[in-house]
């Protein structure tokens, strides 16, 4: 595949999409709103780590929220008086980011061996896990506060101005998932996002071509990780708080959904299914009660008319004709 | 009482767990085993068996069990759980599943409708329902007197009944898999679907029936499970299929024995992490075990029976 150079079109979509969304919360009837399109954007963000594993690497992880879950406990661990710990925002992300991405690829090396969706159950235990240690810890050494979760956490400070509001991390998560964008794209375009793909269509192949896929996957994990812990870091400095219940087996399902709606392994697609994702229970608010059955309806109505997805990469189209 | 002294008893719990888990577990297994898909409704399909239970019971009970032996009370519930629930199962393939798989989806597309289909069922039952929990009758049918005691250990009728119960069904449809022209054909169908095609299998038919009779197995189960616990919501499919599914692959999914022994095993596990350790940590020590099992031998304890695939 070569790299294809975006069209006009594409590019005039790119730049009304990002203007659209930099004015969104002028035009916002509320506050609520930019509160959904916020967090539309850290979802995307999330999301484009997923499909760095999923989507680029071919990996199925089902327990990914883990690592949101992860992230967001360590950046309420080194920023709250839970232990007494405040890091300065711009310090604590990196700490989390690395810390996030160890446990990455503590995750991901025992699975190294597993294919399929053998490799999709082992994350899933693992996701498992995670959230009934997050739960289970407050006994007998108080690490994750149990039940009761972590409150208090610091908001994210940014050159002396403590941020509030949801316009203001509306913006901040704004920025975030651009980067995000641009670092998986130049991802996809570099030698390991080759080595992903070739991983992908064939590992046997890829291995006889000389790819080292035991540090290609660690890599997709690492990375995916880091992006979720990115992700929790936020996630924790927003809500301002972080639960268990935040990271049930039901996220990882919800974050795989919006990697597989908008088309995997295509950026774009990508956050189109965290909009879709996210939004559509907004949507159907009025439906009250109904608005969960009406999204499940979705959910499959969308797969059947558009089971490779909305937007669906030029490779993925063509590899499907076989 | 001390661990070990309890541990008997305990056991005893872990089996009765383990054989529904197990029941559970066929119904993740035949359809992974047919089409690689993981099933995510199928607990809700377990749930639906629960309601459906606890709905006859309750008409009988109303009703002075309408002239009916009380004996003949639970396999009436059996036989209405296991019929709807796989009626719906068999609908679900139709109309959720099968136009994806026909028209070539990558094989996530039908494992998201089924997260569609999962939500949507607990959401219908909630709104049909409510939402609090619904109780089982259990004391008018298998009052708590009745029991065998064999030593320090009591074991009442009703996981004897339980038991025994799902070993049938788990007999039946081995009978049914191994011994009958269906069977065959399931099982050729699993082995190599386009082959199977040219054989002159009906395929979709064959796909059918094997969702009715997964289905109707876990179906089985949700009566039993609402019998044993009296207490059922339309969430309770959570985390019995997690666990189901966790069996079937802890024995090698696609194996039918596989699913049985994986869900015996995990509920025995289970059992012991309760004894011995602290019972807030069973769940992690269930998928501890499945993910070094799984990292020592991938293919599960009895080893799988369809072929590995690496696509995603």
């Amino acid at each position: 595949m070569k790299v294809m150079p975006a069209t006009r079109r594409q590019v005039g979509l790119a730049a009304a999409c990002a203007v659209a969304a930099l004015v969104l919360p002028l035009l916002a009837p509320n506050d609520y709103v930019v509160g959904v399109a916020a967090r539309i954007s850290l979802y995307a963000t999330l999301a484009l780590g997923l499909n760095v594993v999923v989507g680029f690497a071919g990996l199925l992880d089902i327990g990914y929220v883990a690592f949101f879950g992860i992230g967001s406990y360590l950046y309420a661990f080194v920023a709250s008086p839970h232990f007494g710990i405040h890091l300065p925002f711009l310090m604590a992300l990196p700490l989390v980011v690395l810390g996030t991405a160890l446990f990455g690829i503590l995750i991901g090396a025992p699975t190294l061996r597993l294919g399929g969706d053998y490799l999709a159950i082992v994350t899933l235990g693992f996701g498992e896990i995670t959230y009934l240690l997050l739960l289970n810890l407050d006994r007998p050494i108080n690490i994750t506060n149990g039940p009761s979760g972590i409150i208090e956490i610091d908001p994210p400070a940014l050159f002396g101005h403590v941020m509030s509001g949801n316009t203001a991390y509306y913006y901040l998560f704004l920025v975030v998932l651009a980067l995000a964008l641009a670092a998986c794209h130049r991802l996809q375009h570099s030698r390991i996002g080759w080595a992903w793909q070739a991983i992908r269509e064939d590992e046997l192949a890829a291995r006889v071509m000389g790819i080292n896929t035991t540090v290609a996957k660690l890599q997709a994990f690492a990375i995916g990780a880091s992006f979720a812990g990115f992700a929790g870091a936020l996630l924790a400095s927003w809500q301002r708080s972080v639960f268990p219940e935040n990271f049930l087996f039901t996220e990882s399902i919800n974050v795989l959904a919006m990697v597989i709606i908008g088309g995997m392994g295509s950026l774009a697609g990508v956050v189109l299914g965290a909009i879709v994702i996210v939004a559509l229970p907004e949507v159907f608010r009025d439906l009250q009660a109904y608005r969960l059955l009406v999204f499940g309806l979705m959910l499959m109505v969308l797969m059947i008319f558009r089971p490779q997805g909305l937007l669906v990469p030029r490779s993925v189209s063509t590899a499907a004709k076989e | 009482m001390d661990a070990l002294g309890i541990l008997p008893q305990q056991l005893v719990f872990g089996l009765a767990l383990g054989a529904i888990y197990g029941l559970i577990a066929l119904g993740y297994t035949m359809v992974y085993g047919i089409l690689l898909m993981i099933n995510f409704a199928h607990g809700e399909l377990f749930m639906i068996g629960a309601y459906v239970g606890w709905a006859v019971l309750v008409w009988l009970i109303n009703a002075g069990f309408g002239g009916l032996h009380p004996v003949w009370v639970v396999p009436v519930m059996l036989l209405m759980a296991m019929s709807l629930s796989g009626l719906l199962g068999m609908t679900l393939e139709r109309f959720a599943y099968r136009p994806l798989y026909t028209r070539g989806a990558t094989r996530l597309g039908p494992l998201i409708s089924a997260v569609g289909a999962s939500i949507f069922l607990q959401n219908a039952v909630m709104l049909t329902m409510g939402a609090r929990m619904k109780v089982y009758m259990t004391s008018v049918l298998f009052p708590r007197s009745w029991y065998v005691q064999v030593g320090s250990v009591r074991v009442s009728v009703l996981v004897l009944m339980m038991i025994s119960v799902a070993l049938l069904l788990m007999w039946l449809l081995n009978v049914l898999v191994q011994r009958t022209t269906l069977g065959r054909c399931m099982r050729a169908v699993a082995e190599d679907r386009e082959v199977a095609a040219v054989m002159g299998v009906n395929v979709r038919r064959v796909i059918a029936v094997t969702f009715l009779l997964g289905s109707a197995l876990g179906g089985a189960a949700g009566v039993l499970v609402g019998l044993y616990y009296t207490q059922i919501d339309f969430f309770m499919g959570y985390s019995a299929g997690l666990k189901a599914f966790t069996a079937a692959v802890l024995g090698g999914i696609g194996n039918l024995k596989g699913a049985m022994v994986g869900g015996l095993v995990l509920g025995v596990i289970e059992s012991l992490a309760v004894t011995f350790l602290n019972p807030a940590y069973r769940d992690v020590v269930a998928f501890v075990v499945l993910i070094l099992v799984l990292v020592f031998r991938p293919t599960g304890l009895l080893g799988e029976t369809v072929p590995q695939t690496n696509k995603v």
